[in-house]
């Protein structure tokens, strides 16, 4: 063993350094979030919290929790995740089985078919209107299933099976007259959890976050994700009236009102980002596999 | 590269072809050959089904539905019976007043963004020298948790922190006496903080790809180099980076392909009247008067446009990557 130079040790300290660096930007303006929710607005406002929580208060968490459309957005998230990511999983690991089988025929000409969609495509307004067409705006189905699959998935998925499943296994259970849906969900299904939790979390995440095509497809409130809800309070920053309160337009309720949407601001931040970075760094290794086996090819 | 399962099946499928015709296999009528394969293997194209007719219904129908781009479209007449005007859709938005400004912010961002491919990068190598694991992991965990914040939550962020007279940003600098800066609604900063703000957002994440391609790098290497002596920087000069380069080429290439596409989600959330000027891009523009305003065939044209540019874009660097060996396909 070599033993490190003094060149080697200032670089390890330089390195740990710039680690460093790169792990306080992001984490301040987390610790910052989590400090702001559960400050007295006037000191956030003010400039005066910077870091740890003033005078902490739990009004924002009380008022985002007594409003009635996070709920609901909560609830219609919830659902589109659980149920949107069991038919992404019913459309990709399927397909994804098929296609790593070698005696498939027209493999190569369905694998084009799929992946050209991922350079090009019709594009956002020709997609609006055939889920126009189909009545699907609107409906809990536009959010389900105009992204039922996401091709770059299914390619991941394709190669995981054809690196872990062995095909000896395969051809045994072949020659012992099991059909091929009987070898897929009996044999390689069971084979596959580390896929199927790995495409679930993928798929959950996106469904989770997306915001867009609620916007464009959903005018119900009802059917409203939690996002499309976040984007009224912390973007177009419309606090419904029922979490205000508001009684009288005098000037102290206007920056009463003001005060409130501020500590809801970031209690909502919370409330919705929270679940996913709590779950996260348990979960990590599935998505770091994920990421490793698209790149594979690469 | 990474795209090339397709050409390894066709390959795949004329080498066994040869090899059938090498051992003189008795030729069966082609049909009825396939009838029978499908016999004994039609459970594969149901299995197929449905991701296959997705596919159909919501990517290749839509592309049909690009012939939007050249009619004038009546709902009366729906997409298939309105008349035909050829290019006049493109030729209107190729002379409106706003095309190049629109031209020029789609392009702006999305190169001022390549510019920075090399953050993630520095992550991964600076990463993959750190000696204590448990460190590591833990600095891996932090750096890839904002990817997991939605563009919403995110956007709002961006808006709290840089709130004129609220923000923590104004004050920090109003300690300095500097501002305040209205950062949302100035034209001016619309596109540094899009784009640095995605990279706070990516930079770890952007960073597996390339720690798992220096995973693979061979120790040998860096144990031949140790024993002539050669420092730390200088092996990852002359060992990580090319070890790492052919990962770079790609994802460049495929960031290439996407030059006038990245994240439109986001943009659209940092609009305002305000910062048009310098946040309208040719997405936003195409939501707006196609989805808002209902110009379907206009705003089919300038999407239209747009994917076509995007696709040859991607050709022409994937060729030129082709040279250097590393390519998509």
């Amino acid at each position: 063993m070599i033993k490190p130079s003094k060149s080697d040790r200032i670089f390890d300290i330089c390195n740990k350094i710039l680690v460093w660096f790169f792990i306080l930007i992001i984490i301040y303006p987390l610790i910052y979030i989590i400090s702001a929710s559960i400050s007295n607005p006037t000191y956030v406002n003010s400039g005066a919290m910077w870091l740890w929580p003033r005078d902490i208060t739990f009004e924002g968490f009380r008022r985002v929790f007594e409003n009635k459309e996070i709920w609901i957005g909560y609830r219609n998230t919830i659902f589109y995740t659980l149920f949107g990511t069991f038919i992404n999983l019913a459309f990709t690991l399927p397909c994804a089985y098929a296609l790593s089988r070698n005696d498939l025929k027209g493999r190569g000409i369905i694998m084009g078919i799929m992946v050209f969609t991922m350079f090009f495509e019709g594009g956002l307004i020709p997609t609006y209107l055939l889920v126009k067409n189909l009545h699907m705006t609107n409906t809990i189905w536009a959010l389900l299933i105009p992204n039922a699959l996401a091709v770059w998935n299914v390619i991941v998925t394709t190669t995981f099976f054809r690196v872990t499943i062995p095909k000896g296994l395969e051809e045994a259970a072949e020659i012992d007259g099991a059909s091929t849906f009987r070898i897929f969900f009996q044999i390689v299904l069971p084979l596959s959890a580390p896929i199927i939790a790995v495409m679930g979390l993928f798929y959950g995440v996106s469904h989770w976050n997306q915001y867009f095509n609620a916007l464009i497809y959903l005018s119900d409130e009802n059917l409203f994700p939690l996002q499309l809800i976040l984007r009224k309070i912390l973007i177009m920053q419309e606090v419904a009236a029922q979490t205000v309160n508001l009684q009288g337009t005098d000037v102290a309720a206007i920056g009463e009102q003001a005060k409130i949407a501020s500590i809801i601001k970031y209690a909502v931040m919370i409330v919705s980002a929270a679940p996913l970075l709590i779950v996260y760094p348990f979960l990590q290794r599935f998505f770091l596999k994920g990421v490793l086996i698209g790149s594979i090819k690469g | 590269m990474r795209m090339n399962l397709p050409n390894i099946a066709m390959k795949k499928e004329t080498r066994m072809r040869i090899n059938n015709l090498k051992t003189k296999t008795p030729l069966i009528p082609k049909k009825n050959s396939f009838l029978k394969y499908l016999k004994t293997h039609w459970q594969l194209y149901v299995l197929l089904a449905p991701a296959l007719i997705y596919i159909i219904v919501f990517k290749y129908v839509p592309m049909y539905g690009l012939q939007l781009a050249f009619k004038d479209y009546m709902p009366s007449k729906g997409i298939f019976g309105s008349p035909w005007v050829g290019f006049d859709n493109f030729l209107r938005f190729f002379h409106a007043y706003y095309f190049w400004d629109l031209i020029k912010n789609t392009l702006l961002i999305n190169l001022y963004n390549l510019i920075l491919f090399p953050i993630p990068i520095i992550v991964a190598l600076s990463l993959n020298e750190l000696r204590d694991g448990r460190f590591k992991k833990i600095a891996q965990t932090i750096t890839y948790a904002p990817h997991f914040i939605s563009v919403v939550v995110f956007v709002g962020m961006l808006i709290a922190f840089l709130d004129p007279s609220t923000g923590i940003v104004n004050h920090v600098l109003g300690w300095f006496g500097i501002g305040p800066i209205s950062f949302m609604t100035e034209p001016g900063w619309f596109k540094t903080i899009f784009v640095w703000s995605g990279q706070w957002q990516q930079l770890g994440w952007g960073a597996i790809i390339y720690l798992a391609a220096l995973a693979g790098i061979d120790p040998e290497l860096h144990e031949a180099a140790k024993v002539d002596g050669a420092s730390r920087l200088r092996r990852i000069w002359h060992i990580n980076l090319p070890g790492i380069l052919p990962t770079i080429i790609i994802l460049l290439i495929l960031d290439m392909g996407n030059l006038m596409s990245i994240g439109f989600e986001k943009i659209l959330l940092m609009q305002n009247p305000l910062n048009l000027d310098s946040s309208q891009v040719i997405q936003t523009y195409v939501y707006d008067i196609g989805i808002l305003n209902g110009q379907y065939s206009y705003s089919t044209a300038i999407g239209l446009f747009n994917a076509v540019i995007n696709f040859i874009i991607l050709i022409f660097f994937n060729r030129i990557a082709r040279r250097t060996g590393t390519s998509l396909w």
